[in-house]
């Protein structure tokens, strides 16, 4: 292999870049990247970086040098538009192609809108610094947000804007927040938390509309209430960005299909983070994760396959949530949980279990971060569900 | 080749990842919300080990340098 072709300037592309240095590549590899940023952490952009504002060059998760130092080369704010796995060619935006022989398609997510609602005036959303940088512009003291979705992205920027001193709201269509990915009585630990903190949560509603207006926008909930806002941010979830490689060969379903080493169905083309969905024999399930620590791991996991190991990647999956005070941390997974099991829950922690057929899947600490290298251990070993939960 | 192993106090945030990757090495103080540095020096076997916790660390707080 001579010319490597890192898509996407990414967290999982950066990991994959040191992976086939550290593996012994020594070849061309090239980075493209739709953004001008070279590549950047996100989750302080919801977090810290969104309280202080955010600036490119502290986010930057390698230094400028660092990408001469590992030989690469940067195609910044250019956006790859197509691929021929037959030529092996990517095609980016602005007609230039660029040969490959190995090929890591690492293009993350892109934020869904509210576009289904028609015209609803400026509505923020956050993935990118610019975005954060926008955003952070808006959140002055005294002003009203309100957030459209309770997911963690929802609930973080919550957070952080009430600490800024906005007054806050948020809707949810679920009837407790975060209860599809978490069960109820967790999720109800969240609100709690949100609303001893002063943040008005309405869950359980449907959104009418949004109407805007000079000075800010009216939501419409279904039951009735009108909310005025001063400013709107949407958290309603993701979608891979996957939408360059329909008709390319490259076989999607809800993001980039791969087989247990995170080979894609096209020779010679791996995929790393958020789009890529394989099978992952630990929880003998069909994946994709949307998650920090996996976009490291996979990303180098990825390197390694392209470079002819036949290794199966079979992680725990790790993330971590900040809100207020509350710092959750959590192993493995909780969905299509058969058991939940809250071992312990107060006003400022909580340890809680997740089991599905006959052993435990995931566990969740807030403020008990200890407990997880015991969990994630055990996740791995496959632990029956009765030897974890004591009577 | 021996390593060094170097914790930024003032970055870590309890993530608790590097006692994942590397239980010999690392620890936790939970009410501090910090990580404890187990043994500066670890010997060669746990270098692998020491090396994912680096890179898997969300807040870049550890620093491995080869003595």
């Amino acid at each position: 292999m001579r010319r490597v072709v890192v898509v996407g300037a990414s967290l999982a592309a950066v990991h994959a870049i040191e992976g086939l240095r550290d593996h012994g590549y020594a070849g061309e590899i090239v980075l493209i990247g739709a953004e001008p940023h070279l590549p950047y952490d996100r989750p302080p952009l919801s977090k810290e970086a969104l309280h202080q504002g955010p600036e490119v060059d502290k986010v930057h998760l390698r230094a400028p040098e660092w990408y001469a130092d590992a030989g690469v080369e940067l195609r910044l704010g250019r956006r790859a538009t197509a691929l021929d796995p037959a030529r092996r060619i990517v095609v980016l935006d602005d007609g230039t192609p660029e040969e490959y022989d190995g090929m890591v398609l690492a293009t993350g997510s892109t934020p869904k809108t509210l576009s289904t609602l028609g015209d609803v005036g400026p509505v923020n959303i956050l993935r990118t610094v610019d975005d954060a940088v926008a955003l952070h512009g808006q959140l002055i003291p005294g002003r009203h947000l309100v957030v459209l979705g309770a997911g963690f992205i929802g609930l973080e920027v919550a957070a952080t804007a009430s600490e800024m001193g906005l007054d806050v709201s948020v809707v949810e269509l679920a009837p407790v927040p975060l209860t599809r990915v978490l069960g109820d009585e967790v999720g109800q630990w969240f609100r709690t938390h949100q609303e001893a903190h002063g943040v008005q949560l309405h869950c359980g509603s449907v959104l009418d509309g949004i109407d805007p207006g000079a000075g800010g926008s009216k939501i419409r909930l279904h039951n009735g209430t009108v909310l005025s806002a001063d400013l709107v941010v949407a958290g309603v979830g993701v979608t891979p960005a996957t939408g360059w490689l329909e008709g390319s060969g490259v076989r999607l379903a809800d993001g980039v299909v791969c087989d247990k080493s995170l080979r894609t169905s096209v020779p010679g083309v791996v995929a790393a983070g958020d789009v890529t969905r394989w099978y992952n024999a630990l929880f003998d399930e069909e994946m994709r994760v949307e998650q920090w620590t996996n976009a490291v791991e996979q990303g180098r996991h990825a390197a390694a396959s392209l470079l002819g190991a036949d290794e199966a990647y079979t992680p725990v999956p790790y993330f971590w949530s900040d809100q207020f005070n509350a710092k959750m941390r959590f192993v493995g997974r909780a969905n299509a949980a058969e058991q939940v099991h809250v071992e312990r829950m107060d006003d400022t922690s909580m340890v809680a279990l997740f089991g599905r057929d006959g052993v435990l899947r995931g566990a969740l600490c807030v403020n008990a971060a200890r407990r997880l290298a015991q969990y994630s251990r055990a996740i791995r070993d496959q632990v029956p569900w009765g030897d974890v939960v004591e009577p | 080749m021996s390593m060094k192993v170097i914790v930024d106090l003032q970055a870590c945030q309890g993530y608790a990842c590097c006692m994942m990757e590397a239980p010999a090495v690392f620890d936790l103080d939970e009410s501090a919300g910090k990580a404890i540095l187990l043994q500066e020096t670890p010997t060669d076997d746990l270098r692998a080990q020491v090396d994912s916790a680096a890179r898997v660390c969300p807040a870049r707080a550890i620093t491995v340098e080869n003595g």
